[in-house]
């Protein structure tokens, strides 16, 4: 193995795309949305699939159908009485069917794992540079998101427009699943945002904590998942996965022995 | 003066409204009790009062009018990573330490439950820390949904005692949504009768008499007794 700036430059980008996957997670398990943000990665892939056909970049393609998805949320839940998490179910995994179909082959497995070893400087700095617009935005808004989810008549009564806070999250969460794909792929996209809150979840009491929890265990898995992929010559995005994992099991062990 | 003024309110499918055609006005510095079954539309008129639900017909607030709400329970996870304090802080640039002091003494409360977690404090601290909330902002009318709900009797009468404190103190125009028709008696002004329509409205001593409650609650002869095909033809020979 060998520490080369290449090295580097996988594991600094892996830092910011799971410290801004962590934060918006913490949100993400508050709103008890993780089967629905896990089903919603997925879009993901008709959209990588558009960007090889169309030879855009796939991180474009990506958030396309994401941005059209998470409308597409937005509208049922506001102006439909229809339950959400059917819809988002069959949508979801239809699309990710889609995906499959017309995906390269050669192509696929990327789309699905991801592949941060194959990142340019320039798609590594823009990278970095959106993560750090994506986790300014949340803590601009975080108490506000909060209070939303906790209850939309309290936040309604102190002057919060709920409609459009929901749709800046979701637009954050659309921007914060293609940024990923690189890294982990739109099948373990979910994970790098759900599991690391999960695990903050396990020992935190205040919001700040679990803010600062969540960040920090994508942060701490994500360097664990690019080192190990050096040592086992791998792609990291399953290790990134298996290590944010094994903390959810840890916090669970801490949890238990609190209580 | 009023502070509040509705008028011909409808909610909800024209086939069956949760709400009516529904006329009241609140006085300011008034209590008005709204009182009704499960089920009657008592919560949804808060959430029109409120503008959270589409409606037909006008709800007219005073000019300058600022509106505190108590909601009637929150689903809340008792592992909520929040504290007590953050949910404090929630609100905003008003609550400030020395603020929520001040609010933690209004509804008696002690210092030390700010650190503990929202999720894990007794139903009745968690409505105590509500109430505080909903104050904050220094409102001048307040909502109180079902306030006392999970909370037991000794507990319910001090969270009344402290409300009409508040109101006296802050000279705060309340509208609450109750059960409990012993503290309609002691503390509304007015009470609203609300099932689907408005059945009765007036001072509580008249409005609180047998054949008020029997048409409200239902009984043997009651008009919206607890039959549902009854009520839709109720409906049904109305519109």
């Amino acid at each position: 193995m060998t520490f080369d700036a290449p090295f580097f430059q996988i594991l600094i980008t892996a830092v910011f795309v799971a410290a801004s996957a962590g934060l918006l997670g913490s949100f993400v398990i508050l709103k008890r949305m993780a089967l629905v943000g896990d089903a919603l990665s997925h879009v993901a892939l008709p959209g990588i699939a558009l960007g090889l056909t169309f030879h855009i970049n796939p991180f474009l393609g990506a958030f396309t159908t994401l941005f059209i998805a998470v409308v597409g949320i937005w509208l049922l839940k506001y102006e439909t009485e229809l339950p959400v998490d059917t819809l988002v179910g069959i949508l979801f995994t239809s699309s990710l069917a889609l995906g499959i179909l017309f995906i390269p082959e050669q192509e696929l497995l990327e789309a699905l794992f991801g592949d941060i070893s194959a990142l340019g400087t320039i798609e590594s700095i823009s990278s970095v540079l959106l993560s750090i617009g994506i986790i300014t935005a949340l803590l601009a808004i975080h108490k506000k998101l909060a209070l939303s989810m906790l209850s939309e008549e309290l936040a309604h009564s102190v002057g919060i427009k709920n409609r459009a806070l929901d749709f800046i999250y979701l637009f954050i969460f659309a921007l914060s699943i293609a940024l990923g794909i690189k890294f982990v792929g739109a099948l373990l996209m979910g994970s790098l945002v759900i599991i690391p809150a999960a695990a903050a979840k396990n020992i935190s009491r205040s919001l700040h904590g679990f803010m600062l929890a969540s960040v920090s265990f994508g942060v701490i898995s994500a360097i664990g998942g690019v080192l190990l992929s050096e040592f086992l010559a791998v792609a990291p995005g399953p290790l990134f996965i298996l290590s944010s994992a094994i903390l959810f099991i840890i916090s669970l062990i801490v949890r238990k022995i609190r209580q | 003066m009023d502070i509040l003024t509705v008028r011909d309110l409808t909610v909800g499918k024209k086939s069956s409204p949760v709400i009516e055609k529904l006329d009241f006005s609140v006085a300011q510095g008034e209590t008005l009790a709204i009182i009704g079954p499960n089920g009657a539309g008592k919560t949804t008129l808060f959430k029109a009062l409120l503008g959270l639900t589409p409606y037909s017909g006008s709800v007219t607030w005073a000019p300058n009018v600022k509106i505190g709400y108590v909601p009637q329970r929150m689903e809340i996870e008792t592992d909520i990573p929040l504290t007590v304090e953050e949910f404090f802080k929630l609100h905003g640039s008003v609550a400030t330490p020395e603020k929520i002091r001040e609010i933690l003494n209004y509804v008696q409360l002690d210092t030390p439950i700010l650190k503990s977690g929202f999720g894990e404090i007794s139903v009745g601290q968690r409505q105590r820390i509500l109430v505080g909330w909903s104050i904050m902002d220094n409102p001048n009318v307040l909502l109180f949904d079902e306030p006392t709900a999970d909370v037991d009797i000794f507990g319910q009468e001090s969270i009344y005692k402290m409300i009409s404190h508040l109101h006296e103190t802050l000279g705060l125009t309340v509208i609450l949504i109750s059960h409990d028709l012993s503290i309609v008696y002691q503390y509304a002004n007015n009470v609203l009768c609300l099932n689907h329509q408005k059945l009765c409205y007036g001072i509580p001593d008249e409005m609180l008499q047998a054949e008020h409650l029997q048409s409200l609650y239902g009984g043997e002869r009651g008009l919206y007794k607890h039959d549902h095909g009854n009520e839709k033809a109720h409906n049904h020979t109305s519109s």
